[in-house]
């Protein structure tokens, strides 16, 4: 670690602490809110180190939780992750390399934050430093936000006198909220919102966010 | 979890698949150029599926709405994040409305 500190200045290195630090609370709702949904401790632990991509891990267990099929949940949670393709045709080439270790652990890391943080940076020794210094600080922050969590969710059995069933949406709703602001995003959002809405009284748990994705054929084509 | 097998298979399913979609992009950068359009389309339809994800699990039970307490805190929050509270407001407001409503004796 000791180069990553000599590589990076203080002001991005607070940054990046920050960000992993909402990371452990986003992580912390996560292990709750999958406890509460009545999944047991192993489950968010699981996920959060194996899949370590917080936005999909909330599909995957708010599909499953409604009654969806496992399969079509981990498939809306790839459709969400398939983004990280686009992040690692973006990123330089040598920020995760060289050799056959780094570039695994390296994609492993590959995350919105340390995506983030690595194109902010000018030349690549501080690209790279920035990119392991927040995934490996996501890395270890978001299973052990979620592993907290799920312990301190376990203890709580009353989980809608405390409300805890509407942390959940309002967790994907600050998630989205800064993508929302786009127009033509919004736009898209909405229209998806209100075709699983009404698809809901029809169709099995898991199937109406999947139909919402007809709302991309709303989007006009722009340049 | 109904069915244990079905639940890892899906867990696996969608691990090893983001491992994929992560690893292709170094691997495949020097080969194929990724059309922007397709990038913005990734993105376009993953805040879909979470706005989806949003509506069906702040407003719905089931088939049927929720009842009034959830959609409450859920909205409270939605206008927070809007005015750019942080994350942990946004959240916590969320659950205290919800929780303070049915205090109240509100569904």
């Amino acid at each position: 670690m000791s180069s990553i500190y000599r590589t990076l200045s203080g002001g991005t290195l607070r940054d990046i602490a920050l960000a992993c630090l909402a990371v452990w609370f986003i992580g912390l709702s996560y292990g709750a809110i999958a406890v509460a949904s009545g999944f047991p401790l192993w489950v968010p632990a699981a996920q959060s180190v194996l899949v370590l991509a917080g936005a999909s891990e909330f599909l995957f267990i708010g599909i499953v939780a409604a009654g969806g099929n496992p399969l079509a949940a981990a498939a809306a949670g790839l459709l969400v992750n398939a983004r990280h393709l686009a992040y690692g045709l973006a990123l330089p080439d040598g920020v995760t390399g060289p050799g056959l270790a780094r570039r695994l652990l390296g994609s492993h890391l590959m995350n919105d934050e340390s995506v983030v943080f690595a194109l902010a940076q000018e030349d690549l020794p501080r690209k790279r430093a920035a990119y392991w210094a927040c995934g490996l600080g996501v890395l270890l922050c978001w299973p052990a936000g979620a592993v907290l969590g799920a312990l301190i969710g376990s203890v709580i059995t009353d989980t809608g006198a405390f409300g805890l069933d509407a942390m959940f949406p309002a967790v994907i709703l600050a998630l989205i909220a800064p993508a929302l602001r786009d127009r033509r995003l919004s736009r898209a959002a909405v229209t998806g919102a209100v075709i699983a809405l009404a698809a809901t009284p029809f169709l099995p748990p898991g199937l109406p966010e999947l139909l919402a994705l007809l709302a991309l054929l709303t989007i006009r084509k722009t340049t | 979890m109904k069915d244990p097998t079905l639940f890892a298979v899906g867990l696996i399913t969608l691990s090893a698949g983001t491992f994929a979609f992560r690893l292709a992009g170094p691997v495949l950068r020097q080969r194929i150029s990724f059309p922007p359009w397709a990038e913005r389309l990734l993105e376009t339809a993953a805040v879909i599926l979470l706005a989806a994800l949003v509506v069906t699990t702040g407003l719905t039970e089931g088939h049927h709405l929720a009842g009034l307490a959830r959609p409450a805190g859920v909205c409270v929050g939605g206008v927070l994040a809007w005015r750019k509270a942080p994350f942990l407001v946004v959240v916590l407001a969320a659950a205290a409305t919800t929780a303070v409503l049915r205090l109240l004796g509100i569904p």
